[in-house]
């Protein structure tokens, strides 16, 4: 459960939109499936009372709705943004993808978010509702009944070992600033550097080897907001290109990797929104991990206008020979 | 589609030696767009041309391609030959046939299949050439001298006196450099300083000339003809322009115990100091680490006794701004640090001394009035022991020293032997070498005469170890010739220690562009036929930064820098490459990335409108290249997250089918 109620962010907006701060609302409305709510925007106070939405299922982070959202939009938005959406934010702030001017943020404390697919795995299949209440989730499924599970055992992978619960963008705060966690999200990437090279290479094949090409890992990152992507460019050369093996198909993805690194806030939307479930935020989480190892730490959005070090020249950079022993050295 | 015609060169044998020509030329007869095939002998000889002009004419061509050698040797002359036959000079690519096939390969088979497939690549590039029209930018005529010794000194002499406006900046707070702590020169012996003061008066004098002395380059931007540097004038707590140079303030200064840097910390002198009496300028410079004035705020003693006025402790590091056509590095060397070498006692004992040290001691201005007295108790030493090559010419995995010789160490060890036993023919003196290398106009008979005239004792063979004990070093060392060992008791021992760049010289690389070799000396364009410029258009070298190098030596590439200086400086305008990036604005998201990451400043932002798909107009951020500043360099087509930024000649699509056409 949350700590901030539906009640207290339709408030909120109400003020807002009545005192003529904002034009419109970017928040929640309910999907198809209790589990499954909905970005959308508000134009009225009408339209908020009848149907925003708030619970443990709102992960979806905004930032990149404003870049189409700024340009659409006559007045000021207000977006509602958890601790680690305001990190996209910011860099996006540093790409100038949008018009700061536009947006009002009001940040909202995060008690992290469910994963429906871990709820599947827990209760499951055939969930009919899943309610969420103060003492855990309330689950109602075809086969096994009301299941009853604790938050914290079902959160999304990124909020198990959330990185930061504090805002580094916002005009106005709901609850704490928070602070930045000594989080374990690198534990994963170090079990994947133990392994042998042929170990690794089976892993992605395996896990790469479910991707559809559905492209939502892409529409949703935050980092991969260009005019015209490579993947849709028919100039670019690279776009249906036949792929020559099994693994060249999946170079989408490490294509993907290198083009958001040092940009990639480590947001953990790509792996959200993949319906395969492929872990797809190693795969940037272990260029973060190499970036800080060798540069000093750098988290991207952690401030506006910072530049990450592989675009950024230094004489104390490391030598590109020495990356390579220390990446080879690290992964033996 | 393109009208591609290909000229295979034999190069006499160096091609045709291991890549058969006449299947080469059949090969890419058959490849898309090639319309017109051939080898000859050699291309780039007048009848090789006149064979592509009248093809160019004969078969309508658009575009060319020679498979030859490296596009660094003839790339221009057959862009020249092209054009003369009226095709635009850059739809001409060269296909490396010689240094990256016939060259490494050694069958014909391999050779020739290589270089058919590197001729077709080549053709895959032509077939997406476009003709590129090359702008023009303006050249400042003035230039920036890098270091203020001798190299530095002749360079900027020899530019002013064409007419041109130089600037030296010396980081130290007198120019002069190594050669004014150097007591006589080799093989004639003749004084450093009555050679070198002149030139330093000169260059004071000299109108177009202006010092910055106490000064350091901290940034540099811009690229050949116009370069901007920020120079940092350190704060010397003394007006430059009001200081007579009368010495009183030195004189008065009662902190006296400040090592002298200009004899090598064998004396000392005061912390407000001029560093030797010919010092240009003839200034006088506060220490702010052992000033108690500035440390403390309690004395001012030389503000008090300098009539002049010249005194001011308020001083600031002062950044000044200029521009520039061409920079010429002259950052020079010195003797590496002797603590790795504890064998030779140097840290333990201090009659060890270095070479450097030496010729302070012989120096009529050095710490003993020149008067040969032992650092440590003053008495005059009757057995001399120098020891050669010591950090040169060491093994590869050795970490100590130096793989390279240092070239100058024989020589001045020789003067330095025969400069003792012409003054005090009572002193033993001892060499030890492992080879002594003296080609140079009148060296190795400078040599023979030490040995031969003044009873120097050369022993071939390294010394292992020197001992202090007592008053006295003992050295012990073999004799290779002897095949023995040999036990010396010392009064003196001398190392020649190996040289090395200066210190400043790596940030200062990076800082041009300028690329070094292993042991951070610059490295020259081409070893051989471009020996001053370095590979960055518009830099140049000049003295001991780019090698180890004697005083003549220095002074010659000196002045073939300054003569390739005034060419650069003498033209009004240079042609630009017009191989240089452009943004597609439909795609540019205006990220910024390309603009942060060019060493040039040549991108700049601006607010464009675009039609929406409904009809409806919206303003974006779009990246524009300044096509003047623009090197060409590509490190915007690479951050691009988009693909938004190619170079053109070297689009990302042309090296792509570049790429396909070697797979394939």
């Amino acid at each position: 459960m949350q700590k901030i109620s539906r009640e207290t962010l339709i408030e909120k907006a109400k003020e807002l939109l009545q005192n003529g701060t904002v034009s419109s609302v970017l928040g929640w409305k309910a999907g198809e499936f209790s589990y499954d709510v909905t970005p959308a925007t508000f134009n009225s106070v009408e339209e908020l009372e009848k149907d925003f939405v708030y619970n443990d299922f709102c992960g979806a982070n905004f930032s990149k709705y404003l870049v189409k959202a700024t340009i659409k939009a006559e007045g000021k938005i207000l977006v509602f943004l958890k601790p680690c959406d305001t990190y996209s934010f910011n860099q996006l702030l540093t790409e100038h993808r949008f018009n700061r001017e536009k947006v009002y943020v009001v940040g909202i404390p995060c008690e992290g978010m469910v994963d429906v697919e871990a709820i599947r795995k827990a209760a499951g299949e055939g969930i009919v509702s899943v309610e969420c209440t103060n003492d855990g989730l309330v689950v109602d499924t075809l086969y096994n009944g009301k299941v009853k599970l604790a938050e914290q055992d079902v959160l999304l992978e990124r909020c198990k070992v959330c990185k930061s619960k504090k805002h580094v963008a916002y005009d106005e705060l709901l609850g704490d600033e928070g602070e930045v966690i000594e989080s374990k999200r690198f534990d994963e990437v170090e079990r994947l550097e133990k392994m042998t090279p042929d170990e690794r290479f089976a892993f992605w094949q395996r896990e790469l080897s479910r991707c559809i090409r559905c492209n939502a890992c892409r529409d949703i990152c935050p980092a991969c907001t260009c005019e015209q992507c490579v993947f849709n460019n028919p100039k670019s050369g690279v776009e249906n290109k036949a792929a020559a093996n099994s693994f060249e198909e999946k170079m989408f993805h490490i294509i993907r990797a290198f083009h958001v690194v040092g940009r990639c806030t480590d947001c953990g939307e790509c792996s959200r929104v993949c319906p395969q479930n492929i872990p797809l935020h190693l795969l940037n989480r272990k260029f973060i991990k190499d970036i800080d190892n060798f540069y000093g730490e750098y988290q991207a959005g952690a401030e506006v206008g910072s530049r990450a070090p592989l675009v950024n020249y230094t004489t104390d950079d490391i030598e590109a020979s020495d990356a390579v022993r220390k990446g080879d050295g690290e992964n033996a | 589609m393109q009208r591609i015609g290909v000229f295979v060169c034999w190069c006499g044998s160096n091609i045709a030696g291991t890549v058969d020509v006449q299947a080469v030329a059949e090969a890419l007869k058959t490849e898309p767009g090639v319309v017109f095939s051939t080898n000859y002998q050699y291309m780039c000889s007048q009848a090789g041309q006149d064979i592509m002009k009248q093809a160019i004419k004969e078969h309508n061509l658009t575009g060319v391609v020679v498979c030859s050698c490296s596009p660094r040797m003839h790339e221009t002359t057959f862009r020249k030959t092209a054009a003369a036959a009226g095709l635009n000079p850059y739809m001409v690519e060269i296909a490396n046939i010689r240094e990256q096939c016939s060259w490494v390969h050694k069958d014909m088979p391999t050779g020739t299949e290589k270089a058919i497939i590197l001729g077709k690549a080549a053709i895959a590039k032509v077939n997406l050439n476009t003709p590129l029209t090359p702008g023009e930018s303006p050249v400042t005529k003035r230039a920036l001298v890098i270091g203020g010794g001798i190299a530095g000194i002749q360079t900027a002499l020899d530019i002013a006196d064409a007419g041109f406006e130089v600037d030296i900046v010396e980081k130290k707070p007198t120019i002069g450099g190594k050669m004014a702590q150097i007591d006589k020169t080799f093989p004639t012996l003749d004084c450093a300083a009555c050679i070198l003061t002149p030139k330093m008066v000169d260059v004071a004098q000299n109108e177009k000339i202006r010092i910055f002395s106490y000064a350091e380059v901290t940034d540099v931007k811009g690229f050949v003809g116009n370069f901007t540097a920020t120079i940092k004038k350190k704060a010397r707590y003394v007006k430059e322009d009001v200081c007579t140079g009368c010495g009183i303030c030195t004189e008065k200064c009662p902190q006296k115990k400040v090592p002298n840097e200009f004899n090598l910390g064998m004396d000392n002198r005061r912390a407000v100091y001029i560093p030797f009496a010919q010092a240009v300028p003839k200034v006088a410079t506060i220490d702010p680490d052992h000033c108690t004035m500035l440390k403390t705020g309690k004395c001012g003693v030389c503000a008090k006794v300098c009539t002049a006025g010249a005194i001011d402790y308020t001083q600031k590091d002062e950044f000044i701004e200029e521009n520039y056509g061409a920079i010429v590095v002259a950052t020079g060397y010195n003797p590496i640090s002797m603590d790795k070498f504890d064998e030779f006692a140097y840290n333990q004992s201090k009659d060890v001394i270095t070479s450097l040290e030496y010729e302070r001691l012989m120096n009529a201005a050095g710490p003993t009035a020149g008067k040969l007295l032992r650092p440590s108790d003053g008495k005059h030493p009757h057995t001399i022991v120098f020891v050669q090559c010591v950090g040169s010419r060491c093994s590869a995995c050795d970490e100590k020293g130096k793989e390279y010789c240092s070239k100058i160490c024989c020589m001045y060890t020789a003067k330095h032997a025969m400069l003792t036993r012409d003054k005090y023919p009572d002193t033993d003196v001892y060499v030890f070498y492992i080879d002594v290398r003296t080609p140079g106009k009148s060296f190795d008979e400078f040599y023979r005469r030490a040995v031969e005239d003044y009873g120097v004792h050369y022993i071939k063979g390294m010394v292992g170890k020197v001992m202090p004990e007592g008053d006295q070093l003992k050295v012990r060392a073999s004799d290779l010739l002897a095949n023995k060992q040999i036990n010396i008791d010392a009064d003196l021992v001398v190392l020649a220690a190996a040289i090395e760049p200066d210190k400043s010289a790596r940030p200062l690389a990076t800082m041009l562009t300028a690329s070094m070799d292993t042991n951070d000396f610059f490295t020259e364009a081409h070893p051989k036929l471009r020996p001053v410029e370095s590979p960055t258009a518009g830099v140049f070298l000049s003295g001991a930064c780019q090698g180890p190098r004697d005083i003549p030596e220095t002074v010659a590439q000196a002045g073939a820098a300054a003569s390739k200086v005034i060419g650069l400086l003498a033209k009004d305008k240079l042609t630009c490459n017009p191989c240089v990036a452009s943004s597609n604005e439909i795609m540019c998201n205006g990220c910024s990335s390309c603009a942060n990451v060019c060493p040039y400043g040549a991108i700049t932002y601006v607010e464009k409108e675009f039609r929406q798909p409904d009809r409806t107009t919206l303003v974006r951020r779009v990246a524009s290249v300044n096509e003047a500043v623009c090197q060409g360099c590509g490190c915007c087509t690479v951050v691009c997250p988009s693909g938004a930024m190619d170079l053109k000649g070297f689009a990302n699509n042309q090296i792509m089918s570049e790429v396909d056409a070697i797979c394939k």
